[in-house]
Parts: C-alpha cells; sequence; structure tokens
C-alpha cells in the first residue's frame, strides 16, 4: 500500500478545515453553554428593530463610535426624517458617529469602569456570547447591581432589560465531599449551574423578549461588520468569473501542451 | 528566430521590432526573457507540488500592492491605530476589501511557503548544487516571519499587543544582554507608541525591501543551477544535439500555460475566504483582536497566529525558558542545515528506502500537531504531547544524518518519468 505522494494536499487540506471546526464552537468559551442567536442580517426589519433597541436601551451608557448614522441610515432604509426622530438624540448630522453623553469620568465612578464600546463586540465575543448574555442575568442578593449573569460572572453591568424580561433566579447544584461529607453551595459559579425559573414576568412575553434580543444581536453583528451582505454577493460573482477564467485557461493549458511527448 | 543576434534589425522591420531592437541595445530585455522565459529549461514532469514557488510570488505581489493602499489610510500611533483600521473596513472606498486580502494573504503566504518548504524535503531540492538556493529560501522564511510579526502588531488589538508582548520578552531570557535587548527591540520599558511606530517602520519598507531582493536573489540562484524535478535528476547531463535538455520543456509558454491554471485554483481558494469566512473561525483574524489593546488587561489565553504555533509549541514544552527559547530557535537553525545532515546522494522521495519515507511523514504529522497544540490552552496531557512531538521534530533531523550515511532506496533511472 503506498499514499501516492500527489494525494498528500488534499490530505493537508482536510487537516486544516478539521482543525478549524472545534475553533469555531468553543471561540467565546466559558463554562456556560451559549445558545445560537440565530439572527439574520439581511433581515432588515430585524435591523431596523435592533437599531432602534440598541439606541433606547443600550446606548444610554455603550456607544458604538465606528459606525455613522449615514451608514446606518443606507443600510435600514430610513429617511433624513426617520432617522433624526428616531434613532438621532444626541447627534445632530448625520455624519456624525454613534458616541454617548454621558461623560467616561462619570461612568467609571458609577459602574466601577466605562462601559465599553459595542461596535464590534459581536466580532470579538460572538452572537451567540451577547444573545446569551442578554437572557441570563438572575437575581443575586451579594451584586451591587442586584443581578448577576451566567456568561460574564459578575459583570458590572446591570439588568437594564429587566422591565421587559422579568426577573429570574437562578439554582445551582451543590458538591459532597465525600470523605467529610461536606457540602458546598456553588451559587454563582457557571460550572455548577442547574436552572433558570421566571420570579416576576415583564412586559414582554419570553418569545417576545427573544426576539428582542435577537433584533439587537441583529444589529451588532451588523455593526461589526457592515461590509458582509455586499461581501458575500460580490464574492459570488468573483468566483464565477474565476470558474469560467478557469476553464478557459486550462483549455489553453491543454493546447500548448498537447504536443509534449 | 529568437537566437538572432538582438541588435540585428531586419529591412522593413515594423516599429515594434524596431523599438526592441533600440532597447536591446541598452537594455538586455529580450536576453533576460530568452534566460529567464522563453529557453529556461525545466522537468516536463512538475507535479502540483511544483506550483506554490509561482503562487508565493502571486502572494507577495499581493501583499506589496495591498500594503501600499493600506498605508495610505493607516495610522502607526498608538491612540489612533485601531480606529484607523476601523476607518478603513468601513469609511475608506473598498478599504473592507484591500484589508482582508491583507490579512488573508499574511496566512496564505505561510501555507504556501511551507508547502513549497515540504515540496524542497519530498524531492531532495536543496541538495548539491541548490544549497544556496535552499538558503536563500530559509533567510526568505525568516525575513517572513519577522514581517509578519511586526505587521501582526499594527491593528493594535489585544492580541496584537500581548502576542508582541510575550514574543518580545521572549529575548528577555537571554543571560546577560536578555533585558537591554529586550528594552532595545521594544524602544520603551514597555510595548508602547514607540514599538509601535518602529515596527510600522520595519513593517512597510524595510522587510519588504530585503524580501523582494531576496527573492529576486533566490530566482538567479534557481535559474543558475536549473530547477529540480519530481524525479530528482538533473536534466542538463542529458542534453539533445541543439543543447537542449532532453527532458526539459520551455518555461513559458508550458509552465506559464500550466501556472496560469494553478494561479486560478488558488485564487479561487484564497477569494473564497476572502469574501466568505476572512476570519477563518478565528484563525486568520483572532476573535480577541477586534478588541482595542489594552495594557492593564491581560486575555485569558493569548496565543499567536496559527503560523507561529508550532514553534510556540515547542517554547512551551520545555519547562525552562532559556531552554525553550533555545529550542525553539534551534527548530529554525536545524532547517537551514538540511542540505549537510541529509547525506543521501538520491534527491527524490520516489527512489528513497522508506527509513526516510516514513521519517517524513512522521516529521510533518509532529510538524501539524505542534501547530494544533500551540494554539490551545496547555494542559498536562497537551504538554505531553508536545514534548513528544518536539522529540520527534528534531530527532528527524538526528535520525537523517545517521540513517542517509547508508540509505538503500531504488535505482534512479537515466531519463525523467513522463506519462503526457
Amino acid at each position: 500500500m503506498i499514499i501516492r505522494v500527489k494525494h498528500i494536499p488534499a490530505v493537508l487540506l482536510s487537516t486544516v478545515i478539521g482543525l478549524s471546526m472545534p475553533m469555531v464552537a468553543n471561540a467565546a468559551g466559558g463554562g456556560f453553554a451559549l445558545e445560537a442567536a440565530g439572527n439574520d442580517v439581511a433581515d432588515i426589519a430585524s435591523l431596523q428593530r435592533g437599531a432602534r433597541n440598541f439606541v433606547n436601551y443600550c446606548m444610554g451608557c455603550h456607544s458604538a463610535k465606528y459606525i455613522r448614522f449615514s451608514k446606518l441610515q443606507e443600510t435600514l432604509r430610513l429617511t433624513d426624517e426617520q432617522i433624526q426622530e428616531n434613532l438621532m438624540f444626541a447627534a445632530s448630522k448625520v455624519d456624525e458617529t454613534m458616541r454617548v453623553a454621558m461623560p467616561a469620568a462619570d461612568a467609571a465612578r458609577w459602574f466601577g469602569q466605562v462601559p465599553p464600546d459595542l461596535t464590534l463586540v459581536a466580532r470579538s465575543r460572538g452572537t451567540a456570547w451577547v444573545y446569551t448574555f442578554l437572557k441570563s442575568f438572575y437575581l443575586d442578593e451579594k451584586a451591587a447591581t442586584g443581578t448577576n449573569n451566567l456568561v460574564f460572572p459578575n459583570a458590572s453591568m446591570p439588568h437594564v432589560l429587566w422591565e421587559l424580561q422579568g426577573l429570574q433566579s437562578a439554582t445551582f447544584h451543590t458538591s459532597t465531599n465525600e470523605e467529610t461529607g461536606e457540602i458546598t453551595e456553588h451559587f454563582g459559579d457557571p460550572a455548577y449551574f442547574e436552572s433558570l425559573e421566571q420570579v416576576a414576568t415583564g412586559s414582554l412575553s419570553p418569545e417576545e423578549y427573544d426576539q428582542f434580543v435577537r433584533d439587537i444581536v441583529n444589529f451588532l453583528d451588523w455593526a461589526g461588520t457592515p461590509e458582509q451582505l455586499e461581501r458575500r454577493t460580490l464574492g459570488i460573482w468573483v468566483l464565477i468569473f474565476l470558474l469560467v477564467f478557469l476553464i478557459f485557461a486550462y483549455l489553453l493549458k491543454v493546447e500548448i501542451w498537447k504536443d509534449v511527448k | 528566430m529568437s537566437n538572432a543576434p538582438a541588435n540585428a534589425v531586419p529591412e522593413g522591420a515594423g516599429r515594434g521590432t524596431r523599438l526592441l531592437a533600440w532597447i536591446d541595445a541598452r537594455f538586455p530585455l529580450s536576453k533576460m526573457m530568452r534566460e529567464h522565459a522563453t529557453e529556461y529549461y525545466a522537468g516536463k514532469n512538475f507535479n502540483i507540488w511544483y506550483v506554490f514557488g509561482v503562487l508565493a510570488m502571486v502572494v507577495l505581489i499581493i501583499q506589496l500592492i495591498t500594503g501600499i493602499f493600506l498605508t495610505m489610510n493607516y495610522k502607526p500611533s498608538a491612540e489612533d491605530a485601531f480606529a484607523s483600521v476601523e476607518y478603513i473596513m468601513r469609511d475608506v472606498e473598498w478599504g473592507w476589501l484591500i484589508r482582508y486580502l491583507h490579512s488573508t494573504g499574511a496566512s496564505a503566504f505561510f501555507i504556501v511557503v511551507y508547502l513549497h518548504m515540504f515540496r524542497a524535503m519530498l524531492y531532495g531540492s536543496y541538495k548539491k548544487p541548490r544549497e544556496l538556493l535552499w538558503l536563500i529560501g530559509m533567510v526568505i522564511y525568516v525575513a517572513l516571519m519577522a514581517e509578519a510579526f511586526m505587521g501582526y502588531l499594527l491593528p493594535w488589538g489585544q492580541m496584537s499587543y500581548w502576542g508582541a508582548q510575550v514574543i518580545i520578552s521572549l529575548f528577555g531570557a537571554l543571560p546577560v544582554i536578555g533585558d537591554p535587548l529586550v528594552e532595545w527591540i521594544r524602544g520603551d520599558y514597555n510595548i508602547s507608541d514607540i514599538t509601535l511606530n518602529r515596527f510600522f517602520a520595519l513593517h512597510v519598507i524595510a522587510v519588504p525591501l530585503a524580501l523582494v531582493m531576496l527573492v529576486v536573489m533566490h530566482i538567479l540562484a534557481l535559474h543558475e543551477t536549473g530547477s529540480n524535478n519530481p524525479d530528482g535528476i538533473e536534466i542538463k547531463e542529458n542534453k539533445g544535439p541543439d543543447g537542449i535538455p532532453v527532458d526539459g520543456i520551455a518555461f513559458h509558454p508550458f509552465y506559464t500555460a500550466k501556472d496560469l491554471v494553478a494561479i486560478i485554483v488558488f485564487l479561487i481558494l484564497f477569494l473564497g475566504v476572502v469574501f466568505f469566512a476572512p476570519e477563518m473561525g478565528g484563525y486568520f483574524l483572532e476573535h480577541a483582536n477586534f478588541e482595542p489593546a489594552n495594557s492593564l488587561k491581560t486575555p485569558e489565553h493569548i496565543a499567536p497566529v496559527w503560523y507561529f504555533t508550532p514553534f510556540y509549541a515547542i517554547l512551551r514544552a520545555v519547562p525552562d525558558k532559556l531552554g525553550g527559547v533555545i529550542l525553539m530557535g534551534g527548530a529554525i537553525i536545524v532547517l537551514f542545515l538540511l542540505p549537510w545532515l541529509d547525506r543521501s546522494p538520491v534527491k527524490s522521495i520516489r527512489y528513497r528506502g522508506w527509513g526516510y519515507k516514513g521519517a517524513l511523514a512522521v516529521f510533518a504529522v509532529s510538524f501539524v500537531v505542534l501547530g494544533y497544540l500551540g494554539m490551545q490552552p496547555p494542559t498536562d496531557t497537551y504538554t505531553l504531547i508536545a514534548r513528544v512531538c518536539t522529540i520527534l521534530y528534531f530527532g528527524f533531523f538526528i535520525y537523517l544524518y545517521i540513517y542517509t550515511g547508508s540509505e538503500q532506496g531504488k535505482p534512479v533511472p537515466d531519463r525523467l518519468t513522463y506519462h503526457g
């Protein structure tokens, strides 16, 4: 049995592709299992709702400073009036970017740190991370904000969407020391997470809240890579061109090589 | 036709011919075309392993051109660098395409160069008379690593910053000169604006200039000795009455036509990544690098980009820092010595013993496994595997020297094997 040398590139290529698979799955990582956001950046209505949700609920503290309102307007297909009235509260010109009015020094004093800019959060953490993060706040008496988070333990961010989602309490498994029989509580440790329970209802049903969060994630997905739709569309044409070019280049090669014996 | 003296212009020649004659009298244009293309003869049996040199050239050109356009909008300062990259991605016309071409190009460069180097190991392309060709190639590889390392600092993300921090601090393990050397490289007590500025200067002019000159030397050395081939036979030793190697064909038009096919196939794969997966699942653009550099916040897990990870895994496999640095450097230096470690007169793997075939396979697998381990957080099991692979990596070269003293292979034919 001889492994032909000409087969090695195929083997190497499949190795590379195979190795890249686990990376996709655990890119964001961190004890608690993440839930896929299931958002669709091509869904303009969802992007419009997401932008509205972001401006109303997030942008009080978090900027998205690399996004220009003009770019947002173009993507969301909004008129000058629509964007001015619905999305631009602090900014006056559409070529401004999505900044926060809150001074950074005050923010740092109030929250312990300046709330991070969120333009690229879907790229650095992943959409599943943001989606699950916004869904997994639970009541914690010891936390300064009254809530804690399963994805991001001890986050300094309060559960700003509690009026919409309602409140959840979390239970955690205990562990028993086999020798002493001593039982240890693991409250707040995502590795011992057992279940979440709705203890107070919000103004949205669970399905509506999921959609609300999914729209925000969709907006952030677009915000991180606003070129992605254009990129994929253009990419298809580029590949079609190259495939056609390949046919002619191959025929040219065959023609030139036909007398080589 | 092409054998006619360059300056002889026939009666009533067209303008083109006369212009060419005018140039040829002043610059060796036709002469160079003949020497390096139309009358440069290479074995007619090149297989797919022989396309990666040309592809490396294609990627070099992509990197040089996209690099120029990135430089027009990038700001090499700690204050503005990260934002200027986002500016390129969002506000510059086609900026995202230029940036993704450049970032994907960096990884593509290493893929084709690793395959190009492995080709040399398969067919003994580093052996006499091509030792210098191999050495120049190795210098190109080291320059390429320096180029990629310094380029990776420029986006000024978390991985740019901390990756550079880790790698530069390795020099600190050297006795006596370690600490002053680290300071000298950084130009500061920490990675700072000053480091970014000098890395920018080195990345956009010093190293690319050296790379281009080295590539020219590499090609001149190649055309002096002639290309090797999958049979490892010197085609120049079997010339026809016309002085042309019997088994040779002209680079142009034969290999230009064949390479064009390879280039298009490469572009389909390359642009497939650029347009549909520019992050390549975090391998080509690491997720953590979309957060701006923060000197006060160490990321949970610092991993260099994939093309450095085999050497990073070797570094981590050694419990002692200085020992790790020495072994990591040694892993690259030992490659320089390959032409002298392999004592077998037979070049091609086709006519070598199973002892070599098996050892090369083990070497290739351990290199890939080390690359994978270098990306993972170290665990006890992983460290153990990394140590085994490190021993296999170095063991290959020791074994090679001993084994090739008395290698028994198949007889090498006189003529190339070619099945049109």
